[in-house]
């Protein structure tokens, strides 16, 4: 009974006790959640466009954050320096097209999703071996991104709201918005939505593929960009974001590998739910629950719902 | 011209069910088991036996298993690595409890208990396919590296956290600790191999074997005629799980000789072991050795053959290159053969047959 | 037994009031018909009728929302694909739908599942009872690639094979269940005249040497004229007429959905 009062009882009567504490563990959930969406939208629009299961976009953001620190530190202006670092990520995205995609065409999905494995190790390598290997600074202030907190009274105690993770939010929904616009109003997001339905179909009416692709994972990378800026200002730039990239998987499970809105919103029950987990129950089991409650969260949803969260009916033929 | 089936004839089904029907391979396969068995021990460098072949023959069994899986029954998996490390952890307890039983009965045995494990990690496969299974399968290797660290118990509360591998004989010989001699460590590994690759073999040229293709190549079709979704995908994981802990514990036991599971039951792994068996070929059990092969001793090759070539390397340039080199190499590959290097192997030995001809 | 015998035979199969949908999409309404033991039974009916709903129906793999199936006396109205393939239901595919990476052997040899029970461990070592289990099915299936005319590719890759001896590999693998009831599905979509004769020439020859029940979709009618003993026609998920072929070729409603009404 002390076993289930624990579980089932005791942490809500913590999160009663200290109101304030509890929106704290929210606010920071969703922050992380947010993180967690930018990455599973850069891999949901490349899977759209592509049916690629892309598992470098974890290394993406990480190479792409890394690059731009890297350059600033060679002395690069951080306007220069963040010019450029599109420039790369464009031809990265043309080189993948080019190296990768191109000769792999039509080839089983595995295959491809294998092959992305190859890009991860390339760009752990390239990356390790031009700017080295040590976790970095986020030049956040010359990116003109804010510091500091901002407490707030609330609940009988205080609230903090890191200035940067307001802007992460702020950021993200813009960025999104963006997308959203760009998908449904320009000629080449109409190309974009048609290759998603069908290559084939896409292909008799004239789109080129190629294009279409090297747009899509230059979007992918732009999403990276921005999304390592943003870790990095909350940590720092390092190779361990890698293994917390891999977060995104469970994010794309609950949302479903094309949906936009799901990545969105899988992104923020995750991070809520991970968090508010580790806090509540973590300590029952000694803590660290952090590292596969996602997993497990996703996993459970998924035995009811098989499609993901806003995915339709599966309906089998033969 | 050498190899040839010509003039071998077939009067009964049993030959002609046989897993080598043709005379020539016979004899490759029994002079591979002689170098094996017979010439590496006997003249093998410690360099070869600890460097190169012990941890190929652990990687060959781990990919097989995953082989099984995957390229079987069609069902990826991220969690091979701990499904490894149960194992491990398996032989740990089983062989502190019960010291008086030999150490390679345990190491057998343990297999059962990953086995088990799999099982449990496969129920979601009957509702979750493709991608979706993969993730899933992430769920088991965080959660139960996750045990791997928090659960005292497991590792006997030792204060480094870590497997502790004890002295244990075969025979009155050392095979693990810290006495037991590279050649006894790789005599017991390699039978193991040799045995569990047979079984393998037997498995999936049989009914199994191909209940489980049918339901990677066409499920719904398996199931209309008969073929149960649920126990075929099971069982698979339980194969295939069985392997990956057997490989497990052989890879603490006679090759580590003790260590911790965040090193190496982690994802990265999981993944190297998924790449052994794209890189060897899905569903061929050559193709897994092939893979192991390449992937094991890639860094190996790639840290002396460089230098070899006049190309200095310095500690972090060279893991850097490597990288790089093994990234390129993956993708290289995948373009030049995505069915593997078995396939190359059929291909040359398509071509062997028709020589000197071109046709 | 002659074909007039099995018109008044007793009843293998029965359709009762199935009505099945998907979501809103009403795939069949209200059907009711049956098939006797040893006839060839047609199911004709412009695209979209519900011929291969109906055929997942019977083998269990579409659960219909009303309705009953009774087969050799046991009624139900769902049932897993499983156990129908237990009870003697085999069928071939719309679409092909063969093991492709397997060759033409070890797939037909995958219709035998059912029939082998040598246990885990036998399979383990593929000695004793299991190479045993295994050369007596080895026998089974060479009849039946004998009777099927495909020797020369007994070991080629199904998916390599040109289609129309892929579905002459697939009626293999589903005779190879030894089926009381054999679901066909177009068995002759897409092939040429000569591939047709010969697939019809199967068909007979299954129903006669065999016995078995056959009930086939087919839209070549001169086909269906000829191999069936009885037709029932589908439309809009509806049930437009039952009888023989020429009973059929008469009905004023099958006439009009097949010529189109004037209005």
């Amino acid at each position: 009974m002390d076993i289930l009062f624990k579980v089932l009882i005791d942490p809500f009567l913590q999160m009663g006790a200290m109101p304030d504490l509890f929106v704290q563990t929210i606010w920071d959930g969703f922050v992380t959640g947010v993180l967690y969406a930018l990455i599973a939208l850069g891999f949901v629009l490349i899977f759209k466009a592509s049916g690629v299961f892309n598992f470098a976009q974890g290394i993406m953001v990480v190479f792409a954050g890394l690059t731009l620190v890297g350059l600033y530190e060679m002395g690069l202006p951080a306007p220069l320096a963040l010019l450029v670092t599109l420039g790369v990520m464009f031809v990265l995205a043309l080189a993948i097209e080019r190296v990768v995609l191109r000769p792999l065409v039509n080839q089983p999905d595995i295959i491809l999703f294998m092959a992305t494995f190859g890009i991860t190790y390339f760009l752990i390598g390239l990356g390790e071996l031009i700017f080295g290997g040590n976790p970095k600074q986020m030049i956040t202030d010359q990116l003109f991104l804010p510091r500091g907190a901002i407490e707030v009274k609330m609940l009988g105690g205080f609230v903090q709201f890191q200035k940067i993770d307001i802007a992460a939010a702020v950021i993200a929904v813009v960025m999104i918005v963006a997308l959203a616009v760009f998908f449904q109003k320009t000629r080449i997001g109409r190309a974009l939505r048609a290759v998603a339905d069908s290559h084939k179909a896409a292909l008799s009416v004239g789109i080129s593929l190629n294009q279409i692709w090297v747009i899509v994972w230059f979007t992918a990378g732009i999403v990276a960009l921005v999304t390592g800026i943003m870790w990095g200002a909350r940590s720092d730039v390092s190779f361990g974001l890698q293994v917390i990239a891999l977060k995104a998987l469970p994010v794309l499970i609950l949302g479903g590998f094309t949906s936009v809105p799901g990545a969105i919103v899988g992104g923020l029950i995750i991070g809520i739910g991970e968090k508010l987990g580790e806090f509540y129950w973590g300590p029952l089991v000694g803590g660290g629950i952090e590292s596969w409650l996602a997993y497990c969260i996703a996993l459970g949803f998924l035995l009811f719902r098989p499609q993901g969260l806003f995915g339709d009916k599966i309906i089998e033929r033969i | 011209m050498f190899y040839r089936e010509t003039g071998q004839f077939k009067t009964n089904y049993a030959d002609d069910m046989a897993v080598f029907p043709i005379l020539q391979d016979r004899i490759g396969i029994g002079l591979i088991l002689a170098v094996a068995f017979v010439l590496i021990p006997l003249t093998g460098s410690n360099f070869l036996l600890s460097s190169v072949m012990i941890p190929f023959l652990v990687f060959s069994l781990a990919s097989i298993g995953l082989n099984i899986l995957t390229g079987y029954t069609g069902l990826i998996s991220l969690g091979t690595g701990a499904f490894m490390g149960v194992g491990a952890y398996a032989c740990y307890k089983l062989t502190t409890l019960f010291p008086e039983v030999n150490i390679v009965v345990w190491i057998v045995m343990s297999g059962f208990v990953s086995a088990l494990v799999g099982v449990l990690f496969g129920l979601p496969s009957l509702r979750i396919k493709g991608f979706y299974l993969a993730v899933a399968t992430l769920a088991a290797q965080f959660f139960l590296q996750w045990c791997f660290t928090r659960i005292p118990w497991l590792y006997n509360y030792n204060t480094s956290g870590a497997i502790e591998v004890g002295q244990r004989t075969l025979f009155g010989i050392d095979v693990t600790g810290a006495k037991a001699s590279l050649e006894a460590r790789y005599m017991v590994l390699l039978t193991l191999v040799t045995v569990l690759t047979w079984v393998a073999s037997n498995l999936m040229h049989g009914r199994i074997g191909r209940s489980f293709m049918a339901v990677r190549d066409m499920d719904i079709a398996a199931e209309l005629m008969g073929i149960d979704l649920l126990k075929t995908k099971l069982l698979a994981f339980a194969v295939s799980s069985y392997y990956a802990g057997v490989a497990g514990a052989a890879m603490m036991f006679l090759w580590y000789g003790g260590g911790e599971a965040n090193d190496a039951f982690n994802i990265n792994q999981s993944f190297l072991i998924l790449f052994m068996v794209i890189i060897g070929g899905l569903g061929s059990l050559i193709g897994s050795f092939f893979g192991a092969a390449f992937i094991s001793m890639l860094p190996t090759v790639l840290k002396f053959g460089l230098p070899a070539l006049g190309i200095p390397l310095a500690g972090a340039t060279a893991e850097h290159l490597t990288y790089i080199l093994v990234g390129a190499l993956i993708i290289f590959f995948l373009i030049v053969e995505p069915h593997g290097l078995a396939r190359l192997w059929q291909i040359g030995k398509q071509k062997l047959r028709m020589w000197p001809f071109p046709y | 037994m002659t074909r007039e015998s099995i018109q008044k035979g007793e009843v293998l199969l029965a359709v009762d009031q199935v009505s099945l949908s998907f979501g809103g999409v009403k795939a069949i309404t209200d059907v009711s018909f049956d098939i006797r033991k040893g006839e060839i039974r047609a199911i004709i009916g412009p695209n979209g009728a519900g011929k291969t709903s109906m055929l997942n129906v019977i083998n269990g793999f579409y659960h219909p929302q009303q309705g009953k199936i009774t087969f050799k006396g046991q009624t139900r109205s769902k049932m897993r694909p499983s156990v129908a393939a237990a009870q003697g239901i085999a069928r071939t595919f719309q679409n092909v739908a063969l093991f492709k990476g397997m060759s033409t052997l070890d797939n037909i040899m995958s219709g035998r599942t059912l029939k082998m029970h040598s246990n885990f461990f036998w399979q383990c070592l593929r000695h004793g009872p299991a190479m045993d289990e295994e050369i007596r099915h080895r026998e089974f299936v060479e009849d039946i690639i004998d009777f099927l005319e495909i020797q020369a590719i007994r070991k080629v890759p199904v998916g390599k094979l040109p289609y129309g001896l892929q579905k002459r590999v697939e009626l293999g693998r589903a005779l190879a269940m030894e089926p009381d009831l054999l679901l066909l599905d177009e068995p002759m979509a897409g092939m040429n005249l000569e591939e047709k004769e010969d697939m019809s020439r199967f068909i007979i020859d299954v129903n006669t040497q065999y016995g078995t029940t056959i009930a086939l979709i087919e839209h070549d009618m001169g086909v269906v004229m000829d191999l069936s003993d009885r037709v029932v026609v589908l439309e809009y998920g509806r049930k437009l007429a039952d009888g023989t072929p020429d009973e059929v070729k008469a009905d004023q409603n099958v006439i009009d959905a097949y010529l189109g009404v004037a209005h």
